[in-house]
Formats: C-alpha cells, structure tokens, sequence
C-alpha cells in the first residue's frame, strides 16, 4: 500500500516538472537523439579568432566532417593547410610538408575541450558531454542555442563557454570564449546530411 | 732411479706452486665480452665500442607496475627523486612536469641562439614581416593556443621551429604527469649511470641503488612490480648466470666423473690418483691463461669443465691397459700422438677472433700437456704396487661382442651416412645461424621485456646513422651543422623520414656566435619593426617583449654542455656526442621512411654531393651481420687448418696413408652424422657448433688412435683391454660434454651438444668401421 503511494507521488512530480517544457521547447533528450541520428555529416566552416594582441580577427576556412560514432575531421585550407583529425583517442595533427602527429586525447586537456565538444554534439553524445560540460538547451527545434559549460577546472581554465546554434541535427555556429578573453566564432555551412 | 722419481714428483709440486701462484693473481672475468668480437673493421669497431662503452650500455629502463595510474606516478616521482640525489647516476628522467619546465624554459630563453634561421636578414624589415605573417596565420591553426602567448616575446616563431626540429622522434605516453607504457599499465623511468657499461660491478651497484631506493619508498604496496632492462642489465645478469653456471658444470662434470671412475676402478686409491692429471691440467689451463691474456674469462672455465674428462683420459688408458705392460713404448707414443693432435685442433682456435676462444684454446693445450706429462712421469712414480685394478675382462668380452653386431649392421651405417649428407646438401646454406644475438647469454623473456620498454620509452631506433669523429666537441659540433642542409633534403626526397642532430640542442660556438652577431641593436630592430609592422594588425607596443629579449640575447653567455643540465638534451648530446681517447665521436641517428629501409646508396650519395667524405652512414643490423659473417668465415677457415694439421700431424708420425684413411674416416663419419644430427632436431649453427665441430676431430682423434692401434695388438686379451679403457675415457669425456650441453648459456651449451655426441660417434664408428678387428673376431668366434 505505503510503496504505491511513493511511486505515484513520484510519477506527479515527475509529470509536473517534465509538462511545462514539452508544450514549445525543445527537450535535451529530443536534440541528442536528433543528432545521434545523424550518422555523418559534410560541411565547410569559416573561423574567426579574435585574439587580444592582434587587431583584427584571424580567418581561416575550410571543411568539417563528421563520421559516427567517433571520427570528427577539421581540414583548414586557408591561410595555412592543416588537417586535424580525431578518431577515437587519437588526435593526428597533419600539417603538409611539414609534420604530422598523433596524441592522445586525455593527455591535453586543453586541445580535448575544443574537439570533444563538437564531436559529443554532433554524436549526441549525452552522457560523454556532461561528463565534462554543463550543458543548457533553449529554443525550438528549428532554431536552437546550447550552451556549454565546463565543469573541470583543468579545462575552465582554457575555455568559459561552448555555444552551439543549430536547426534541427544541423550546427550552425560554435562560439568559444576562452578565459584569457579570447573568443572564436566558427560559421558552419552543412554540404550534405543523412 | 729412486733419484729420478723423486725428481719428476719434485718438478711436478714445484710447478703446481707456480701455477697457484700465477692462478691466485689471475683476475677473473665474466662479462660478455668474451664473445664480443675484436676489431675487424673501422665500422665494425665502433658498433664493438658502443656495445661495450656507449651510452646506450649506460641506460637504464625502468618499468614499474602498481594498481593504479597514480600509485604508479607516486612511485615514478619518489624513484626519481632518490636517484636524482645518487651520485651513481649522471640522469634520470621520468617526464615529470619539472623536466619538461626545464625543456621548455631552455628552448625559449636561448631561441635567439639555437634557431637555424637566425641570420642578419630575418631582423630587417622585410624578414621581420615575413616572419610575424607567418606567425599570425599560424595562430588559425592547431598550434595557436600556444602560439599566441608566444607571439608578443617571439613573433617571428623562433621557439614553433626549434619545436618542430623534433617532431617524429617519438616520446613516451604520458599518465598522470609521468611517463608511461604505450598501454598505460607503467610507468616508464630512463638512469643513465655515471659508471661505464663495461664496469659491471659499478652497473650491478647501480642496478642495486634502483633495487633499494624502489623497496624504501614508503606506503609501497606489496604488489607493485620495478622492472629493469638494457645493454647494462643483460652484462649483470649474464655475469650471474655465467658465474653460477660455472660453478654448477664444474661440481656436476667433476661429480659424474668420480662417479663413473668408482664404478669401474672400486679403488679410492687410483680415483684419486686418476684426478690428479686432471687437477694438475685444471691449474696449468689457468695459470697460462692469466699468464697469457692477463684475465680468465668464466666462460673459458666453463668450456673448460670438459678438460676434466678428457684429462683423466690418459690415466684411464694407463691404469687400464698398465695391466698388460707389453709394448709401454708403443702405449706411449700412442699418447703422445693422441695429445698432439687434439693440441693441433685447439691450436686453431688460439688465431679466432673471439677472445673467449682462443682463451679456450690456450687452456686446453696448457691443461692436456700438463695432465698428460703428470700421467707420463709422475703418476707411474706414484703408483702403489699393490694398488690393483680389478678384472675388467667380462666388460672387455661383452664390448667385443658389441663391436662384432656394430660392424654385422654396416650396410645400415652406410645408408645413416647417405642420409645425413643428403639432409646436409639439401638445407644447404640454410643450416647456419646469422644473427649476432644467437650467441647472447641473454634469456628470450628478458629479450622480450627489453623489446617492449624499448618501443614504449619512444627510444630512438639505433639501427641507422651517421658517424664522423672530430678532434674536439667545437668542431664535432659544427661537422653535424654541415650535415644538416642535406639531411633535410634527403627528408624531403623521402630517403630518410627524419633525423636527430645534438647540433640541434646545442650548436656549435661558432653558430652561436654568428646568430648572436645578427642580432640587432635595439633602435635598429626598433626602426625595422617599425616598418615591418605598417599593414600589419599587431602594434609594436605589443612587442616590448621581444624587443628586450632580443636585447638581453645579444649579451647572452654562450650554450655549453652545462647549459643543458636539467633537461632532456642532456642526454641526447651525451649520447650522440661521445669523448673518446683521441677525438670526439658524433653520431647522428636516422630515421628510416614507412618501408623501414634507408637506402644507403642515396645517403652515400648526397654526403658526396655536399662534399662531407669523412662521414659514415652504418647500417647497424646490416654490419651486425657482417661482422657475424666474418666470424663464422674466419672459424670456418680454422676448423679446416685445425681438421688439416691433424691429418698431417697422422701422416707424418705414423708413416702410412691407409692407417691415417683409417683414423679419419670415423672423425669425418661423426663430424657428418652430429651436423645432420643438429639441423634435424632444429637447431640453427652458430659458430660454436662450428667450432665444436672442429674438436670433435681433435678430442675424437684420441679414439679412433687407440682403436686403430688396438687392431695391431697381437695379444687378444691386451686388445680387449685397451676397448676397455677406451670405452671408459670416451665415458667421462661424453659425460663432461654432456653436463655442458645441459647449460643455460647459449654458447657452452651448443659446444657441448656437438662434442658430446660427436666424441661418442668417433669411438662408435672407429669400431665400426675397422676392418682387422672384424676378422679377428671372426676368427675368434670359429
């Protein structure tokens, strides 16, 4: 008697919080299972890093594929070529002519908070960005912000702030503010999506 | 003659006092650099030299396993601690983030003095915008986080190209601030001792100081596992094992000699007596040797454990055949013979190249001539008259009757033979063994464990490189600056996937001094900034700092070795930069592209192009082999000296072609049958066996002697005896053969399993084949 009273208590509390939000606003649970849907994805981006000692922002371009469940490329074409890819653990730095690296992940906290944020959300990987991030979610499906937060001081320390735009499983923008004041903005323009 | 006996017993103790005296003066030695090679080439010298003295014989990995990731880093950073205040070491490095601060700091404080691109034209205005361009784009890139807070003290990217200097040369994984294992489960230290690698008991202390401080780190944990490897713990632990083993062969063959003397003697008396021949060549081996070489090595006591058995041979054949005293005249020249032909095959190995064997040689010519002078003058003196040996005659029938069923199965020898040759033909060249490793003492587990931290520490594959000497460091230095431009090229072309040049971590006072003479004055740099920076979106007040760096650099004291205490390079340039007696040595590792083949032509080639002649490219695997080659040539050409002298040294004593046939067909027979014997249990032929080949025709001559001469004794009775006696002496022989066979060390145990049998099929054939006895015993039995 005593135990279904407790469950039926929970199930309204649970009700009562959940209702308002589904009426108009997308869930965090429905955007990740969106974009984990999404099993690769195309596009080119164009980066602008505003660095303090430098006045004018530094643009860069180039093309960012993403492969489930794991593989996030980031070829930059201009002004220098550079490839940047993440498979698993491994980062492979490569820069034509020149070198070509690969690290572990967990070895660089502070190239991990850059990468893993993006790859997590374009996996819709829930439980991997909030191991790491704070992650808030507004607006509807069409047009949505989430912003990200991290929550380990060793990578607060380099970054403040993640916040993605996005329609639907598509990102449109990723905004990085870093602590020292820097900031970056990356326009993505989807080339094809399945 | 009572005069004449005391005599031969008086010269005999004098002569074993010498030897005690020389033996207790003899330093006894058990590295492995006995079965290091000598010097047969420029090249092959210093692959010897680097084996023996280098720094890489002066490193220590060290590999430790904990439960976890940071009980393992605890561990690494107490362990280095400790060492770090030991003077026993010169370095320790195990990643901590206090390195890598040092590493850091000395790259950028001193870029104005290290980069290669410093010269008067990278300050002027166009350089300078050059340069800060370059920088600024690279900020879009992957390496701007870091870039940008480099860039207000160096814009023109001075610390982003010394950094690239070393890209492709691995580095450890890093765990928890430490280095690591490729699969995160150690953590992975490197101690380079202040001893050389050659002065083991300074690497056994070392390895001991590891030991200790690792057991004294307080809270370890009962589970948690040190492990050490390299060139320096292989020597320490073969030195154990060559030194136990010794002793273990020695007490076993001299156990199972007495054992098997006892049992066909049953006289204490003549046991002891037929040991002092044995005892006497023991102490005369090693007197001459320490006399000889001025050490004895373990390894050549350990061979000459096998002296024991064939030592007592003569007073096995003087007890046993002394029963009939007929033809002593005959009996003795038997011996003579018998001693100087296995003195013609261990004379051979005096002239190898391997110091252990021509130790070996000397001992056991030294040791047969004493045991068999002793058995000559001394033991008939000593003899009691009374001392009897018991009736051997029923073994003596029983081997006759032996020898008849032997020589009845010919036809089945002959066909044994034919299939031994066929295998033989067949395998070909195949049969030999051409790795220098396969005369290690080192064990395959502590190969493997070498293997793995190797390839974890990142360490850099030492298999190609260049060489060149100088007369001193400056010059040394500025020889691997020259050899920069066309090592870079050869990288581009793809010849060679990188290089790694000490140049690079401290260039010579001559650079220095040239880069420091670029720099400019501060209102000349400050004029050309100025311009440099006119479209360009930094302000030059952003870049106070590098303006006072520039400043500072040009009154910089210069790098010298000192400079890199604390770091990583410090190493690196002690190990490519080695002092010796005369000049300075310089290696430059190369890395070789994805099919891990460097050709060495097109190396060759473009060091002739840019006019560096004095420069050596060496292909270490490849002058391993080599050197290798060398080797098994060299034994192969004084196995046949040896093989010839033995024949000639018949000839002439006994005056007849058909008898030394006789003699020889047996040895020949047996060297055949224990080859093919080898390659069909799998064994692969090292020089060695090759060697062992060589006195199984010197020990196995002795046999096939006295069989050959027992089939002239008239008397049937004194015939059987002389079997008798034979059979005993190749007992103790096969047996100490056969303790050695048993041993741990490759190169003890692969003398052992070709002369043990080998001695026995000499004595075996030699029956066989002898075609008076045959029919006599015919004629006996009708």
């Amino acid at each position: 008697m005593r135990k279904i009273d407790c469950c039926k208590l929970a199930l309204s509390l649970l009700l009562c919080t959940a209702l308002p939000a589904m009426a108009a606003e997308l869930q965090l649970g429905e955007l990740m299972q969106m974009l984990a849907q999404a099993k690769s994805a195309k596009a080119t981006f164009i980066e602008k890093k505003y660095i303090g000692i430098v006045d004018k922002p530094v643009e860069s371009s180039g093309e960012l594929s993403f492969t489930a469940p794991d593989k996030l490329e980031k070829r930059t074409l201009k002004p220098k070529a550079e490839s940047l890819v993440l498979d698993g653990d491994a980062l492979t730095v490569d820069i034509p002519g020149k070198r070509r690296t690969t690290i572990k992940l967990q070895d660089y906290p502070e190239v991990a908070a850059f990468v893993e944020s993006i790859r997590g959300t374009l996996a819709g990987d829930r439980s991997a960005l909030e191991r790491v991030y704070k992650l808030e979610l507004s607006g509807h499906p069409e047009k949505w912000l989430l912003v990200l937060t991290p929550t380990q001081a060793k990578m607060s320390k380099i970054v403040t702030r993640i916040r993605m735009q996005g329609s639907h499983s598509e990102i449109k923008s990723i905004d990085f503010d870093q602590a020292d004041g820097d900031r970056s903005e990356m326009l993505v323009t989807s080339i094809q999506a399945q | 003659m009572k005069h004449q006996r005391l005599v031969a017993v008086a010269l005999w103790l004098a002569g074993l006092a010498v030897c005690a005296l020389l033996v207790a003066r003899t330093h006894f030695v058990a590295d492995m650099s006995a079965f290091l090679p000598k010097a047969p080439n420029a090249r092959q010298q210093m692959l010897v030299e680097q084996l023996r003295d280098g720094i890489i014989a002066r490193l220590i990995m060290v590999g430790i396993e904990a439960d976890s990731p940071a009980e393992r880093a605890r561990l690494s950073e107490a362990l280095a601690a400790d060492l770090r205040k030991n003077p026993t070491f010169v370095g320790v490095q195990n990643g901590s983030a206090e390195t890598l601060a040092h590493d850091q700091a000395y790259f950028f404080d001193n870029r104005y003095l290290l980069s290669p691109s410093i010269n008067a034209d990278r300050f002027s205005a166009n350089g300078l915008h050059e340069a800060i361009q370059t920088s600024i784009d690279g900020l879009s890139g992957s390496a701007g986080m870091m870039l940008k807070h480099l860039l207000p003290r160096d814009p023109t990217g001075e610390t982003l190209q010394l950094i690239e200097q070393f890209s492709g040369s691995e580095q450890p994984n890093s765990v928890e601030g430490v280095w690591a294992s490729r699969d995160g489960k150690r953590a992975l230290l490197l101690a380079q001792t202040s001893g050389a690698g050659s002065d083991i008991d300074a690497q056994a202390q070392a390895q001991a100081a590891i030991k200790k401080a690792f057991a004294e780190i307080p809270g370890r944990k009962a589970d948690a596992r040190l492990l050490l490897s390299g060139a320096s713990v292989f020597s320490v632990s073969s030195r154990q094992t060559i030194e136990s083993e010794v002793t273990r062969l020695a007490t076993a063959s001299t156990l199972l000699v007495i054992c098997l003397l006892l049992a066909i003697y049953r006289s204490p008396t003549l046991l002891l007596l037929g040991l002092l021949p044995v005892f006497s060549g023991a102490l005369a081996g090693i007197a001459a040797v320490g006399l000889g070489f001025g050490q004895i090595h373990g390894l050549t006591l350990g061979f000459g454990t096998t002296l024991i058995g064939e030592a007592v041979d003569y007073s096995i054949y003087l007890f046993i055949q002394r029963a009939d005293t007929g033809d002593a005249r005959g009996f003795w020249r038997t011996i003579r013979l018998g001693v100087l032909t296995s003195i013609a095959g261990f004379v051979a190995l005096l002239f190898s190249g391997f110091p252990g064997l021509s130790q070996l040689g000397l001992y056991s010519i030294s040791g047969l001539v004493a045991a068999a002078l002793v058995t000559r003058f001394v033991l008939p003196q000593l003899i009691p008259a009374k001392a009897k040996l018991r009736d051997l005659s029923r073994f003596g029938l029983l081997l006759n009757g032996a020898i008849a069923r032997l020589q009845s199965v010919r036809s089945g020898i002959v066909i044994l033979l034919l299939a031994a040759l066929g295998l033989l033909i067949w395998r070909g060249d195949a049969v030999w063994n051409r790795e220098l490793g396969a005369l290690s003492p080192v064990s395959a587990a502590e190969q493997k464990l070498d293997t793995e931290l190797r390839g974890d520490m990142g360490a850099p594959e030492m298999r190609y490189m260049l060489v060149l000497t100088a007369p001193d460091v400056e010059h040394a230095l500025q020889a691997a600056e020259n050899l920069s431009t066309p090592l870079r090229e050869l990288t581009q072309q793809g010849v060679i996937a990188g290089f790694t040049s000490p140049a690079n971590v401290l260039p010579s006072h001559a650079s220095q001094q040239q880069r420091r003479a670029a720099l400019p004055e501060e209102s000349a740099l400050r004029t050309n900034l100025g311009q440099a920076l006119q479209d360009m979106p930094i302000k030059a007040e952003r870049l106070e700092g590098f303006v006072a760096d520039i400043g500072k650099a040009r009154t910089a004291p210069q790098l010298t070795r000192a400079s890199l205490n604390g770091t990583s390079s410090a190493l690196l340039v002690d190990s490519l930069v080695v002092q010796r007696a005369r000049d300075v040595l310089v290696m430059l590792p190369l890395r070789a592209p994805a099919n891990g083949e460097i050709n060495a032509a097109k190396v060759d080639q473009a060091l002739g192009e840019a006019g560096l002649p004095v420069t050596t490219f060496i292909d270490l695997k490849a002058e391993s082999f080599g050197l290798y080659a060398t080797y098994l040539h060299e034994a192969a050409v004084l196995a046949g000296l040896g093989c010839l002298a033995i024949v000639v040294l018949l000839l002439v004593f006994l005056r007849s072609l058909p008898r030394t046939l006789r003699i020889c067909a047996p040895l020949a027979c047996s060297v055949l049958c224990v080859t093919a014997g080898l390659v069909a249990t799998g064994t692969s032929l090292t020089i060695l066996h090759l060697v062992g080949l060589l006195l199984v025709v010197a020990v196995g001559s002795n046999y096939a002697l006295f069989f050959d001469q027992s089939t002239l004794q008239e008397d049937e009775a004194a015939r059987r005896q002389t079997i008798v006696s034979l059979c005993v002496a190749n007992l103790t022989t096969v047996s100490s053969f056969g303790v050695l066979a048993a041993s741990k060390v490759p190169v003890l145990s692969a003398l052992g399993l070709t002369v043990g049998p080998g001695a026995f099929l000499a004595l075996l054939f030699s029956a066989a084949l002898a075609p008076k006895a045959i029919k006599s015993l015919q004629g006996n039995r009708a």
